[in-house]
């Protein structure tokens, strides 16, 4: 449950942007390649707004698929998890190109 | 801070030499959830899935919203935190190494063992990471190094803030190798930098040839591979090439050391390594 930390990271970085004014909503931007589940994020989401400006905010969490770039031919590939032989070449060797992102994109204040 | 509950405002404990009756800390200075901290996991949150819209609550509040861009990587802090960590090493000749694995694995028997093999050549310090005790640092300390404990809680990895507060304790010397052992998990340390020259994943032959299938995440995110409990091997069926072979399936780049830190088998080569990234760091401040 390492989505704990995280989820209170989001929090601290969004109730200090919002300067306490009262947040509505938050978007976050989370690759499948994140090692963060998004269901684990909602439900720290609602502990850890619990009492702050953010308390009763919507968390929108837009989910990025995995691809994969082959070192080998170049060709981009969808990526289930972080590995994987290219279906054009056959070499395991790639190197990520999307799917490991973790970012607050934007929040709605009032 | 609670990871449990993310309520909590206590840091890690740490643990230095002369502290070790003071591995209660985390239980005494740590808020418990049994107590008036009972917002942890009782109250009647409200789950997004109810009725109740952002377009209702404004109506309710007679103001419009607006929309501010953010554009944060939630992980911008700890990074940030684990480059300056990087930049001290650096500065000082130190040479930094993350090792993770599960519990099991036979990280700090390994660090014993080599500890002594390197005595009187490379100075080593530890910075070792459990959920609860001081079992391990003591273990280091009797082996010849200098060590120093954190204690996460209920916290399932070391961040490089935790890491900051405790290499200020430990101080490792200009010129040295520091060890952190990361707490006994194959999977959250993996997502956190703390500043570290090289990322080490370690597991024995005892866990079974498909465990990075399983955990891709660690091994993708190590530099170096270490299979331990070798000595075991003619016990097992198990095939140490298929085991590598799996492990490069994930990451092509792996260094892999087989070795025992029981028989010592494959120490000679292990600590080859570790001499000389010791020595390119400290040629390099």
């Amino acid at each position: 449950m390492h989505e704990l930390g995280i989820t209170r990271s989001i929090v601290a970085m969004v109730a200090e942007r919002a300067t306490g004014h009262r947040v509505l909503r938050v978007k976050v931007e989370l690759g499948r390649l994140s090692g963060f589940m998004p269901e684990a994020l909602r439900f720290c989401f609602d502990l850890c707004t619990h009492g702050t400006i953010l308390d009763g905010a919507q968390l929108d969490i837009v989910e990025v698929d995995g691809l994969g770039r082959c070192l080998a031919c170049g060709l981009q590939h969808r990526l289930d998890i972080p590995m994987g032989r290219c279906p054009s070449c056959g070499k395991p060797a790639l190197t990520i190109v999307a799917g490991e992102e973790l970012k607050i994109r934007e929040m709605e204040v009032i | 801070m609670c990871v449990t509950c993310g309520c909590g405002q206590t840091p890690a404990t740490l643990l230095a030499p002369g502290d070790d009756d003071a591995h209660s800390h985390a239980q005494q200075s740590g808020h418990r959830h049994d107590d008036s901290c009972s917002h942890g996991h009782s109250h009647g949150h409200q789950h997004r899935t109810e009725e109740r819209t952002d377009t209702n609550l404004l109506a309710a509040l007679g103001r419009d919203a607006r929309t501010i861009e953010i554009e944060m990587a939630v992980l911008s802090k700890n990074q940030a935190l684990a480059e300056r960590n990087r930049g001290w090493f650096a500065g000082r000749g130190v040479f930094a190494m993350n090792l993770m694995g599960g519990p099991g694995s036979g990280k700090t028997t390994l660090l014993e063992r080599s500890i002594s093999e390197l005595r009187g050549e490379v100075p080593i310090s530890v910075v070792e990471a459990d959920q609860a005790t001081a079992f391990d640092a003591l273990r280091i300390r009797a082996a010849g190094a200098s060590a120093i404990q954190v204690n996460t809680g209920a916290g399932c990895h070391l961040d490089a803030q935790m890491l900051a507060a405790a290499v200020e304790r430990l101080q490792p010397q200009a010129g040295s190798v520091l060890i952190i052992e990361n707490v006994g998990n194959l999977v959250c340390p993996a997502l956190f930098d703390l500043g570290e020259a090289a990322r080490l994943v370690i597991f024995s032959v005892t866990d079974g040839v498909d465990k990075p299938l399983k955990y891709p995440h660690m091994f993708r995110a190590a530099d170096v591979l270490l299979i331990s409990k070798i000595d075991l091997l003619p016990h097992l069926r198990i095939e140490l090439p298929q085991m590598i072979d799996n492990a490069l399936k994930i990451n092509p780049k792996l260094l892999v050391f087989a070795l025992s830190a029981e028989n010592g088998q494959g120490m000679q080569s292990w600590c080859g390594w570790l001499r000389e990234r010791w020595q390119v760091a400290r040629n390099a401040a």
